[in-house]
């Protein structure tokens, strides 16, 4: 007999390799290593199937047990999520971890669905698609829950601010996210902005959608009921983005890498906003035909996720007839078919009965629909390439049934050494010029300052219904037209932090995010998280990463939200350089009336008073105090007490409720200073700050302590309001009063400063970097 | 004086919205029988005699092209 390898000349001409030929050539060496696979998980598969894989069997497992869609390093972590999850805090989660996106119930009939992702390695490459095909991929994720996307927020973090490369990815990043984002027509409610030395070469770009839907109108992903129809539509299948999920974002950028790169730039994909704005609304009308049994998008790891993950979970069977997917490159093989990432696909479930209602909504948007498959009760899914079987796997050993790592967790050796070297040693400002000048520079700093550049490249409004977006604390867009029922999401997370204390730093990005929410008058209620870290092979970034998870657990439970769903990226890291450990925490939270927010700036109301809700400590490490003019990160964060920030969230809410409130902002990087000097700016309304007597001014000023909010009442509500924090226990302290007319911030015993003149420095730092 | 013509194109293997735009279009304005549209850039630049042929290439690569997603053709024509 021999041992020749064997194949079916199909088609094109080509041998391809099928199931058959690979029992008949059970030694042929296959190029698992450069797909990403190591050699005991190729070993395994090997177990799985009795014999070697097909190619394409190969490529679906290779991008399936890819560190990025396999979660095969965190998912010991993760588990810890579902431990701290009470069935309180799921009382209103309609979908959780494992979906596409959570959902919570927001009342009045009405679900929100809500995700964060992760496009980092796709957009160092390539910045433009990298960041638009980013958009477009968490904006179908929100779609396949069954609800209509109405919002998008990003997360962007680069390199130092003044660096070249910085410029080439930032201005390709912003592009992407607005170039895509505004031909969807969906308006940019915020997110952040960030520069920080380890971002270098490894910029985060962190995608966030928000979607509303009725209650009733929830779609899961699953494939049920045998002989129903799998049907593909969307965009045609092509060569872009092949192995971008196991070569680009499981594998860390080296200097050897980065000389071979150009082979891998095919793993790119370019993107169609407009083939994704008819998708929407392809999708939007089949649901309401009720012609959809499941459904799921095509993004990372393409038809191989869509095929295995829809087959188990439904019944376990699924035959697909490769062949019959529309292709837009020609000679593709079946492997590449498989493991293709071309943008603006979906995949649906439909019963026969409906599959004429569900064709003719595809051809009324002219979009393409093909039946390429057929759900079976063999357990099996069992795909064809013209007759011949090329991939007969148990889907769930794909899916879900992968390697699970559970990597050795070590702190790092040098964690206590930057813990003990502390802010305390570098020196402060002591006279009042020193302040005012520190004060100018620190607006002025990329950090702090104002994001307008950036942000006024994104349709903020479009819809019409955004209600408050960048620079206020938190996005907020109106859901119900009639009641005024909205959503309010912030996102955030300081790197700092997390790289002095993750435990710590993670319920520190959660506390911020869950006050952000409460000072526009929402009432938090669920949490998302996208978890940037650098490789996991390294026990350090382990330990980081377990960490993080820990506290933004337990700061979950102690809040009483739950976590609805997150996303993990890995390797983000040059040589031996990880990143600071990023997990930016997005809270969403409802407002049963968007006319009842509170803004961030200033009005200018007569006889306001501006209080300062909370305790100031003195509190430097990590600050952006130390960062901007020291240069320097040590110590240990702020304290964080969650106790207080649900109780500070309670009052805020009620003080909305009751009208009390004229303005209120959170304090974060930069401290009391700069919420003043943003809240006169928003509001182009001075004000006069009387520091309490006795403090030490650079401390009030400066400090980073966790848990504040700068609030504007009426002075005739000021003894109700004062009354109201007593009795609830919540420290306050009056700092100062709105003085409308007067064009100028004056701090008492510090410095006055023109209003142009902080307006310069704040709104004229970006556009000197990058214009 | 030198005429350099530099011809653009989206690699193969990636998605061209904008020719795809064209050839659905094509159907609807009553053209038949064209299957396929790839949309590229065409550049004509004056140049000293003295330019090279390695500092053209690099005008091109660093700044004409996008070489993740488009390859190109630098030609000098002959006046």
């Amino acid at each position: 007999m021999t041992t020749e390898p064997v194949g079916s000349d199909l088609d094109h001409g080509q041998p391809v390799d099928t199931v058959e030929c690979a029992g008949l050539t059970p030694d042929q060496r296959q190029p698992y290593r450069e797909l990403g696979l190591k050699d005991d998980e190729y070993q395994r598969i090997v177990r799985i199937l009795g014999r070697r894989p097909t190619d394409a069997e190969l490529a679906m497992y290779s991008v399936m047990w890819s560190e990025h869609c396999s979660y095969k390093s965190s998912k010991v972590h993760l588990a810890y999520f579902g431990k701290t999850t009470t069935d309180d805090m799921r009382a209103r989660m309609l979908a959780g971890i494992g979906e596409n996106a959570g959902v919570v119930d927001i009342g009045g009939g009405w679900a929100v669905t809500f995700k964060v992702e992760s496009h980092n390695h796709p957009s160092y490459v390539e910045p433009y698609q990298g960041a638009a095909t980013g958009v477009g991929g968490i904006v179908r994720d929100i779609m396949a829950m069954g609800a209509r996307p109405i919002a998008v927020m990003d997360q962007l973090r680069f390199g130092p601010a003044d660096a070249k490369d910085t410029r080439r990815v930032l201005h390709g990043v912003v592009a992407g996210v607005g170039g895509y984002g505004n031909c969807l027509g969906l308006p940019n409610i915020g997110g952040e902005l960030v520069f920080d030395r380890s971002y270098a070469g490894n910029p985060l770009l962190n995608a966030g959608c928000v979607g509303a839907m009725r209650v009733e109108d929830l779609h899961l992903a699953h494939a049920s009921g045998a002989g129903n129809k799998v049907i593909l539509f969307g965009a045609r299948t092509g060569l872009d983005g092949i192995g971008g999920v196991s070569v680009l974002a499981s594998d860390t950028f080296s200097g050897e890498e980065s000389a071979g790169r150009r082979k891998k730039l095919p793993s790119v994909q370019v993107g169609d906003p407009f083939t994704e704005k008819v998708l929407i609304e392809c999708c939007l009308e089949l649901y309401r035909a009720g012609v959809v049994v499941g459904i799921q998008d095509l993004g990372g790891a393409g038809l191989s996720c869509a095929t295995s993950e829809l087959a188990s979970a439904g019944d376990g069977g699924m035959h697909v007839w490769l062949d019959r997917v529309p292709l837009r490159a020609e000679g593709m093989t079946p492997a590449e078919i498989l493991s293709s990432e071309s943008q603006e696909r979906m995949m649906a479930i439909v019963r026969p009965d409906d599959m004429d209602a569900f064709l003719r909504v595809c051809d009324r948007w002219e979009v393409l629909a093909t039946e390429i498959g057929e759900v079976t009760e063999t357990g099996r899914l069992v795909i064809t390439w013209h007759g011949h079987v090329v991939v007969d796997v148990p889907p769930r050993t794909v899916a879900h049934e992968g390697p699970v790592y559970q990597r050795p967790v070590e702190r790092p050796a040098d964690q206590d050494a930057l813990r003990a070297a502390g802010p305390e040693s570098l020196t402060r400002p002591s006279t009042p010029r020193e302040l005012r000048e520190l004060l100018l520079r620190m607006v002025s700093s990329p950090n702090l300052a104002s994001k307008r550049w950036v942000t006024e490249q994104y349709d903020r409004y479009v819809r019409g219904n955004s209600v408050l977006a960048q620079p206020s604390d938190s996005g907020m867009v109106r859901v119900d037209e009639e009641t005024g029922r909205g959503v309010a999401m912030s996102t955030d997370c300081n790197g700092r932090y997390c790289k002095l204390d993750p435990y710590i730093g993670a319920q520190l990005a959660l506390a911020e995010a869950y006050r952000n929410v409460a000072t526009t008058g929402a009432t938090p209620l669920a949490v998302t998280d996208c978890m940037n870290f650098g490789s996991p092979e390294d026990p350090g970034v382990m330990w980081q990463f377990e960490q993080a998870v820990r506290g933004l657990a337990d700061g979950c439970r102690e809040l009483g939200i739950p976590v609805t769903g997150g996303n993990v990226s890995f390797y983000n890291q040059t040589g031996e350089v990880a990143i600071l450990p990023t997990p930016v925490v997005g809270v969403l939270g409802v407002i049963d009336d968007v006319g009842r927010r509170v803004p961030t700036g200033l009005t200018d109301e007569p006889d306001q008073t501006l209080l300062l809700l909370g305790d100031t400590r003195d509190e430097f490490g990590g600050s952006e105090w130390a960062h901007v003019v020291h240069d320097h990160l040590g110590g240990v964060p702020p304290t964080v007490d969650l106790a207080r920030e649900r109780l500070l969230g309670e009052v805020l809410v009620a003080a909305s409720r009751a009208g009390m409130l004229l303005a209120a902002h959170d304090l974060s990087e930069g401290g009391l200073a700069q919420a003043v000097v943003e809240s006169c700016l928003l509001g182009s309304v001075g004000a006069r700050i009387v520091l309490p007597e006795g403090s030490d001014p650079f401390v009030q000023l400066f400090s980073e302590s966790a848990g504040r909010v700068l609030v504007a009442v009426s002075n005739a509500v000021v003894p109700a309001f004062t009354e109201m924090c007593a009795s609830r226990g919540l420290p306050l302290t009056e700092i100062g009063i709105a003085t409308p007319e007067s064009g100028i911030l004056h701090i008492d015993g510090v410095a006055t400063l023109g209003l142009d003149e902080l307006r310069d420095a704040w709104e004229g730092a970006l556009p000197a970097l990058f214009d | 004086m030198a005429r350099v013509v530099v011809d653009v194109m989206p690699k193969p293997e990636i998605l061209d919205p904008q020719g795809q735009a064209v050839a659905n279009a094509l159907p609807r304005l009553g053209f038949t029988g064209v299957g396929s549209v790839r949309q590229g850039k065409h550049f004509e630049l004056e140049v000293d005699d003295d330019v090279d042929d390695a500092t053209l290439a690099r005008i091109a690569e660093t700044f004409l092209v996008n070489p993740v997603i488009e390859e190109w053709v630098v030609r000098r024509v002959t006046p």
